[in-house]
């Protein structure tokens, strides 16, 4: 016959958690180099268009981003349901004044910098191009001539 | 002198796993991995202000127009055709293969390391677009030039080098950009087909 103890018998040692800060503290190096914050709360909808020939957008800091789409519907009640231009958080009518703003933000930049500057543009899929061409006049205006489609791989 | 030496108390450090889960936490939530991938052009110079324009005159066999109306649908020198069919299309008219009349004419070059090669020198896509396309649709046709552009690259580094582009050189990249460049043009805006 086996022989069961019933008395408990050896008392469980106690779990050291002397290394639990470790381990947390490297996940959350990882995450903290891994981590890029979204740049501004969106005002306008963007539901990106697809393409397949995709290249990264390297160096953040070189990036300066574009918004154009339809308001989203907090927003519906100050500008109307027509597509807009969203630069940093707020709303631009005029497509010329892309170009004082990308102006505005080169002159901020390093200087080495100032040549690889790249425009990403999210433009929402369903945009009519007229809006878009009109930023791009500006940004030709602006001498921003290096651009990025933001596109979703298929 | 006899110093008496003090025992220090033991820092608490239990509470340091809560402060860092507490960041880990945040971080967790904020973080979005993914990287914004878009596609890359390059716009033309602006135009200086006093400059005339003039359209230059091109031979007919060396441009490649491509019109894009409101109702995204596509022309293709004066045929109406498919997005999908358009990469096929434009690859043919870069690289005329048969060598026809119709096709841009060819040229030899001198390239570094790869010698003489003939190419279309004088090949340019023109590429003009409604107000009212949608941006989807114009993306679409960016997307399958500059993908007829990467396969000719591609397939010119497999020829030559038994390479894909990527995995060439830098000199040789730089040779093979040279050898077919993206002539992608995109006339001044125009407001033609209603909206």
């Amino acid at each position: 016959m086996a022989k069961f103890r019933k008395d408990g018998g050896r008392a469980l040692p106690g779990l050291s958690t002397s290394s639990l800060p470790d381990i947390v503290f490297m996940l959350l190096f990882f995450f903290m180099t891994a981590t890029s914050m979204k740049e501004v709360t969106y005002k306008v909808n963007i539901n990106l268009p697809n393409a397949t020939q995709l290249t990264k957008l390297e160096k953040k800091s070189l990036v300066k981003y574009v918004y154009i789409g339809q308001p989203k519907k907090e927003w519906v009640k100050y500008v109307g349901t027509e597509s807009c231009i969203q630069l940093d958080d707020e709303f631009v009518k005029d497509a010329d004044k892309v170009q004082t703003y990308i102006i505005d933000k080169r002159a901020a930049m390093n200087e080495d910098d100032q040549g690889q500057m790249v425009v990403s543009m999210k433009v929402d899929k369903d945009t009519k191009m007229g809006i878009v061409t009109d930023v791009k006049q500006a940004l030709r205006n602006a001498n921003a001539l290096k651009i990025n489609y933001t596109a979703l791989g298929k | 002198m006899g110093k008496k030496k003090r025992s220090v108390g033991e820092l608490n450090a239990s509470s340091m796993a809560d402060i860092a889960f507490l960041l880990l936490v945040f971080f967790l939530v904020t973080t979005s991995m993914s990287t914004d991938k878009g596609l890359a052009r390059r716009l033309p110079p602006p135009v200086p202000k006093d400059q005339i324009n003039e359209d230059i005159e091109m031979n007919k066999r060396n441009v490649l127009q491509i019109l894009v109306n409101s109702n995204n649908d596509l022309m293709v020198n004066g045929e109406v055709l498919e997005v999908s069919k358009l990469k096929e299309k434009a690859k043919e008219f870069i690289l005329n293969p048969s060598n026809s009349e119709e096709l841009p004419e060819k040229e030899v070059g001198s390239f570094g390391s790869f010698g003489n090669v003939m190419y279309t020198k004088k090949h340019v896509i023109s590429l003009q677009n409604d107000r009212g396309t949608q941006y989807q649709a114009y993306l679409d046709v960016q997307n399958a030039l500059v993908a007829a552009y990467d396969e000719i690259r591609d397939d010119f580094s497999m020829q030559k080098r038994g390479k894909k582009f990527a995995d060439l050189s830098e000199e040789e990249q730089k040779e093979v950009q040279k050898i077919f460049p993206q002539k992608i043009s995109e006339a001044e805006p125009k407001n033609y087909g209603g909206n």
